[in-house]
Order: structure tokens, then C-alpha cells, then sequence
């Protein structure tokens, strides 16, 4: 897997998802007035194209100098977990297949892991957040 | 003071691709996203799509690159309206940069829309663009593990064209393993064996997206 550094300047995409997340922390403290943001939590699922550490190396990288400086990200990384409609009953899988482990059917449906999600954020400092 | 929110965080693209889609609906454009490896076939396996279908249908490209105009160049040649996007580093197209594309590039009348996107397995995947299918493209030189290693991508597509079949006799790649995991981790996926040099295979393909580009305009 290519994870930057190319002489193309091969930029990894954990870049861009932790500049939509900036954007979305910053319109979220905005009506705060100055507020910091201190924290961050975020889902993201197993089967994300997103790798957690890039995500917090890009995050630190974007957020130096503004609101979220210095802000933790925290992770919680969400299973892979499909529902078997045959079997009408649901499973946490190691293996991102679509195949029920007890029937062997395909009418499944993947419930979670596919998560890029921002959870809630703590912000402190604001004119309304004391 | 704890704010609580559950948003997706790759929702600002979902929008700009879902504005992508109502447009392309209005126009009437059938268009695909082509992901897969550098070195897949993907320019390739456009040009002999072109070749073979611009009689009949209306086509235009639009070229997702990280840096350099060829693969726009050599689409260019065959006299097929032509965009490129130069992601300037990052690693796939997002619906924005496709938005921005849109504006070099005159719709009416076209039929096919085929975007390639930037050479990668991982990160297009997660981006989607407005496209009405995604069709990956994976070569036999690349080996048959990759299903398992980049599930998302087999997960996300509908159509998988395994390209280079003409040099299976020389390279340790098993088919039916690749088939059956692929399947599995994809059960509606399509696969669609094919050799851009021999032609091989190709027919099911281009009978398969002229299918698919003419109940979209009518």
C-alpha cells in the first residue's frame, strides 16, 4: 500500500478527511464565540479506507495555529458486523465477506464498519461555553 | 462543554456528489468511475472503449491525475472531448474536483461519461463522485490477493474487469480463488475476464456499458 512520501508529493487521503473534519469542528464552534476545541471523538469503521494513525498525524498537522490546536482525537475503531436476513440474526466478522458465517447465504446486509464518523467534540474558552 | 453530534465526516462530499448526479441525470449521462491500480489498463481499457463504441455512443473523459496530462493526451487522439484533473497530490477524485471538471466540458448531446479516476486501490473507494456505477480494473500481473487486501474497493464496485488474461500462462495467479474471494467479499459484484491487448473478453464488457448508457438518455 502506497502511503505517501513519492517524488509526486503523493499526498495520503487522511489529509482530506481531516480537513472535512476541521471544517465540520469549526462550523460546530463557531456559534460559541472563541471557543477552543479540546477534544474530538470519531467512530471509524474496520472497513474505512481510513487508517487511524495517518488520521491523527493529518489532524495534528491541519490544526496547528487555529481552534483545535492541541485538540486529543480519540477513536473508537468500529468492527466489521453484517446481518444475515436468512438467518435473521446479526454477527461480528474478522473478515470483510457478505457470506453468512452460519448459512453460508449472501442475503446480508453490512450493519457497521464502514464509519467516518465524528461522535461529539468538547470545546472550552467560548463566550457561551463556560 | 461537550458538544454531541453524529455526522458523517466525508458528508460535505456526499453533497457536492449528490448535486453531481442530479446534473447528470438532467443531461441525461450515463457515467462511470474507473478505479483501480497504476498499471491496471485503466487508460488502456478506456482507449479500446472508445475505439470500439464511439460509433454508437457519445463519449466524453474526464482524466483524474496526480501530476502530468498524458493519459488526457493519449484519450485526446481519438477525438473524444477530453478533461483532466490534476489532483495536485491527492490520491483520489472527490466530487468537488469532478464539479470542477464539469466546467471545461460541454455535456450536451453526450451519452457516456467515463471518469478515471487517480491510480489506487484504497482512497477512491471512499470517495464517491455522483457516478452511476463504479467498475474497478485489476490486472492478472498484480496477483490474486488483492480482494482480500483491499476489500472496500471490490465491496464498492459493481462491475471488476480482470485485465492482462493473456499472460495467465506466465504468472502465478489463480482465477478461481480470485473469483471466489472476490465474491465473497462482493456477492453482486460482475466479473468480467478481458484482454485489452488481444480483445479478449472485451465484447461482454462493451455490450455490458452500452447497455447501461443508452436506458439512461431515453
Amino acid at each position: 500500500m502506497i502511503r505517501g512520501g513519492s517524488r509526486y508529493n503523493y499526498r495520503v487521503h487522511e489529509f482530506g478527511v481531516a480537513q472535512s473534519l476541521l471544517e465540520i469542528v469549526e462550523q460546530e464552534a463557531r456559534p460559541y464565540g472563541g471557543a477552543r476545541v479540546t477534544r474530538v471523538q470519531l467512530r471509524i469503521g474496520q472497513l474505512s479506507a481510513v487508517v487511524p494513525d495517518a488520521l491523527r498525524f493529518a489532524f495534528e498537522a491541519i490544526t496547528r495555529g487555529g481552534i483545535a490546536e492541541g485538540a486529543s482525537l480519540e477513536i473508537e475503531e468500529v468492527p466489521l458486523k453484517i446481518r444475515c436476513h436468512q438467518c435473521a440474526e446479526e454477527f461480528t466478522v474478522e473478515n470483510p465477506f457478505m457470506v453468512c458465517p452460519r448459512c453460508e447465504g449472501v442475503d446480508v446486509e453490512m450493519i457497521a464498519g464502514r464509519e467516518l464518523e465524528i461522535r461529539s467534540m468538547e470545546i472550552a474558552d467560548g463566550d457561551k461555553a463556560r | 462543554m461537550e458538544i454531541r453530534l453524529v455526522k458523517d465526516i466525508l458528508e460535505a462530499n456526499e453533497v457536492i456528489a449528490a448535486q453531481n448526479r442530479a446534473f447528470f441525470t438532467q443531461q441525461g449521462v450515463y457515467v462511470v468511475n474507473l478505479m483501480g491500480s497504476p498499471g491496471a489498463g485503466k487508460t488502456t481499457l478506456l482507449e479500446r472503449t472508445i475505439e470500439r463504441l464511439k460509433v454508437r455512443r457519445k463519449i466524453a473523459v474526464i482524466e483524474g491525475d496526480i501530476a502530468t496530462s498524458r493519459d488526457a493526451e493519449r484519450i485526446a487522439a481519438h477525438a473524444i472531448p477530453t478533461v483532466q484533473i490534476n489532483t495536485g497530490g491527492e490520491c483520489h477524485l472527490d466530487g468537488n474536483m469532478v464539479r470542477g471538471g464539469l466546467g471545461q466540458l460541454d455535456l450536451d448531446g453526450i451519452e457516456l461519461l467515463v471518469v478515471e479516476n487517480v491510480g489506487n486501490l484504497v482512497c477512491p473507494a471512499e470517495f464517491t463522485i455522483g457516478e452511476d456505477v463504479k467498475v474497478m480494473i485489476c490486472s492478472v500481473t498484480e496477483g490474486d490477493d488483492k480482494p482480500l487486501k483491499y476489500p472496500l474497493m471490490f465491496q464498492v464496485s459493481s462491475v471488476l474487469l480482470l485485465n492482462k488474461i493473456d499472460l495467465l500462462p506466465h504468472v502465478d495467479f489463480g482465477l478461481e480463488r480470485f473469483r471466489a474471494d472476490a465474491l465473497k467479499v462482493n456477492p453482486r459484484l460482475e466479473i468480467m475476464p478481458l484482454s485489452c491487448s488481444t480483445g479478449e473478453g472485451l465484447d461482454t464488457w462493451l455490450q455490458w456499458l452500452e447497455e447501461r448508457s443508452v436506458t439512461k438518455g431515453e
